[in-house]
């Protein structure tokens, strides 16, 4: 994985990539490997996600200033891109359409929220 | 489908069915293509969009290759990744996580200040000449490949006129093709070979003013390019006349080699290769002749009269950053092109209106820009001024929590990660001018000196 030619910082499986609780100014975009998007309640561990190369995460941070919702670890051996909260926020300015694949993936993460909310009432 | 009778023929705009000309497949065309075709599939608007390009980027040596240093900078990195185009690992030679900069005076290294690779180093062509194996993939080839997978389609020819027919620009290839287009977008680079081409649409464009560059490329080998050079990109900042800067960059098997400014020439190559700094970069028994060269244009001031109705003039052949990240110029170029093409129209109004203030941010930042490095030129001769700057990275680089004033605005300079605007407005800060002339004051005080950190 850690060939010279890839971007991003490496991380072991099973590494916290993101912490829950944990204030954050940066999301991140998978560059190779699997992570798992995890949140912590009551003691018990909940599976909310998994997510693949290309997917991005961490990206609430961007627009709140609330902590970090769930935790996100290293499936097996993963490389992930950092994007800096200041780098992001003066291109959207600058090209607001910046923001359209954002919203169309977060828009996706609530439609999956809605069916599993709606599956669980059945 | 050629809308012979659009509303208002002063106004045009893209519909459903409209042709769009891409001259040139290069990072700003495919950029563009890549782009529109995005865009306007969120506007449920079908464009049919043909990328004119003859090089065959899958070759080895100039034939297949746009002439550059090749680096991909961090915050086009991040930009690219936020829209979903993230470089593989066999499209980046090498990632790079930090900058060596030699002076006449000594040498320091800034890393990057978190632990992560965000620059790539790549190849615009398959590699050099004498490359006998491709192991990595050309980056214009990929980008040209991601525009096609949107619905592009590449035409492999060379445009060889373009002119006015029916109030439409029409493309004639060498090949004796011709067609008509509602949009004609001009990504040709600033070979001012390639101007014969629109003589007869008889605009009000200028192009750029050029300057020439050299690229030089040195086969290493995998083992050498990491003892020699490592994950970093070497930049000299000497007091040779004519140079503004000259960089080494790390490549998969290779060096390249890559000077920059007004007066480059072969003497000044020349003169270059034989300084004591850039030896160091390269193994004694390399031929400083090297395996391909080139001298390619490069935009110093950009052109006049960029678009008209129909017609927009995107990447190095409108406006690009002054000496770095111009691959970052070419994708904000085309995507403001793109934006203004399907959500306003392809007016002179319409570029005017909202391609024109992207295309202005850039110029009016490279009038920054020729301070920024005026005031380069000013310390690159300075033995204390120069001594100060190294002491004061230095000292940065040792202490990673303390801010790092210096350290930021030469790591912005010449990575190309930051508008010159403001990095200028670092340098105006007090502290940062404070602890500037205190750090250059030691290295006139022989005391300070004597405790000069720097390495030589
Ligand atoms: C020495 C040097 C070093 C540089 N280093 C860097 C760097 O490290 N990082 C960086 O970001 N930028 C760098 N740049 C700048 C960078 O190369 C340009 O900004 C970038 O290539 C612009 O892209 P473009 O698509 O506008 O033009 P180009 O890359 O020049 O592409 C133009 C394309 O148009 C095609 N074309 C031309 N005429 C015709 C025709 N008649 N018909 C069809 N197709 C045609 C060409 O074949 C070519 O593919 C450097 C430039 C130079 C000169």
């Amino acid at each position: 994985m850690t060939t010279r030619g890839s971007l991003g910082r490496d991380y072991d499986a099973g590494a916290v990539i993101v912490q829950q609780g944990e204030d954050g100014d940066c999301m991140y975009v998978i560059q190779a490997g699997q992570v798992k998007v995890v949140r912590e309640e009551n003691g018990r561990e909940v599976i909310l996600d998994v997510l693949d190369s290309g997917d991005f995460f961490g990206e609430m941070a961007l627009f709140d200033r609330e902590p970090r919702a769930a935790s996100v670890l290293a499936i097996g051996q993963t490389k992930v891109l950092t994007i800096d909260k200041k780098t992001f926020l003066r291109r959207i300015q600058e090209d607001p359409t910046l923001a359209f694949r954002l919203v169309e993936k977060m828009s996706g993460r609530i439609r999956e929220l809605n069916k599993k909310l709606s599956k669980g009432n059945k | 489908m050629i809308i012979e009778n659009s509303k208002d023929t002063n106004m045009p705009e893209l519909q459903n069915g409209s042709k769009v000309a891409v001259i040139g497949g290069g990072p700003a065309g495919a950029f563009f293509s890549f782009f529109l075709i995005d865009l306007a599939k969120r506007m449920d608007l079908d464009v049919h969009v043909d990328i004119f390009e003859p090089r065959d980027f899958f070759k080895p040596g100039p034939r297949g290759c746009n002439m550059c240093a090749g680096i991909i900078s961090e915050s086009l990195i991040q930009t690219l990744a936020t829209e979903g185009i993230n470089l593989p690992p066999k499209v980046v030679q090498r990632g790079i996580d930090s900058y060596v900069l030699y002076t006449s005076t000594g040498k320091t290294q800034i890393k990057t200040t978190i632990d992560e690779k965000r620059i790539a180093s790549v190849y615009r062509g398959a590699g050099p000449r004498d490359l006998t194996k491709a192991k990595w993939k050309s980056f214009d080839g990929h980008l040209l490949e991601l525009a096609i997978g949107k619905g592009a389609r590449h035409k492999k020819a060379k445009v060889a006129g373009v002119n006015w027919r029916k109030g439409r620009p029409e493309i004639k290839t060498n090949d004796g093709e011709s067609d008509l287009y509602d949009l004609a977008v001009f990504a040709i680079g600033v070979n001012p070979a390639n101007l014969k081409m629109i003589e007869e649409l008889q605009l009000k464009y200028r192009p750029p003013k050029t300057a020439k560059s050299h690229i030089r490329e040195f086969f290493l080998g995998q083992d050498r390019v990491n003892e020699y050079l490592g994950n970093n990109v070497h930049i000299f900042l000497l007091p040779i006349p004519g140079l503004e800067y000259a960089a080494v960059i790390p490549k998969g098997d290779y060096a390249t080699m890559c000077l920059i400014g007004n007066g480059v020439d072969g003497d000044l190559v020349n003169s270059f290769i034989s300084t004591l700094q850039a030896r160091r970069c390269l193994p004694e028994e390399v031929d400083p002749k090297g395996s391909c060269r080139c001298s390619p244009f490069i935009n110093m001031k950009a052109a006049v009269g960029a678009y008209s109705d129909r017609i927009v003039f995107i990447g190095d052949c409108g406006a690009t950053r002054l000496f770095k990240d111009g691959i970052g110029a070419a994708y904000k170029t085309a995507k403001a092109a793109a934006t203004t093409a399907v959500f306003q129209g392809i007016s002179e109004r319409d570029w005017n209106r909202t391609y024109l203030p992207t295309y202005r941010l850039i110029e009016n930042d490279n009038k920054i820009g020729r301070v920024v490095f005026a005031v380069n030129g000013f310390i690159k001769s300075r033995k204390y001024v120069l001594g100060g700057l190294l002491r004061m990275v230095n000292g940065e680089q040792q202490r990673p929590d303390s801010p790092q004033r210096m350290s930021g605005v030469v790591w912005d300079t010449f990575t190309g990660s930051a508008m010159y605007r403001n990095i200028f407005k670092r340098t105006i800060h007090p502290s940062f001018l404070f602890r500037f002339s205190w750090n250059t004051v030691r290295e006139i005080s022989p005391i300070g000196r004597n405790q000069a950190t720097k390495e030589d």
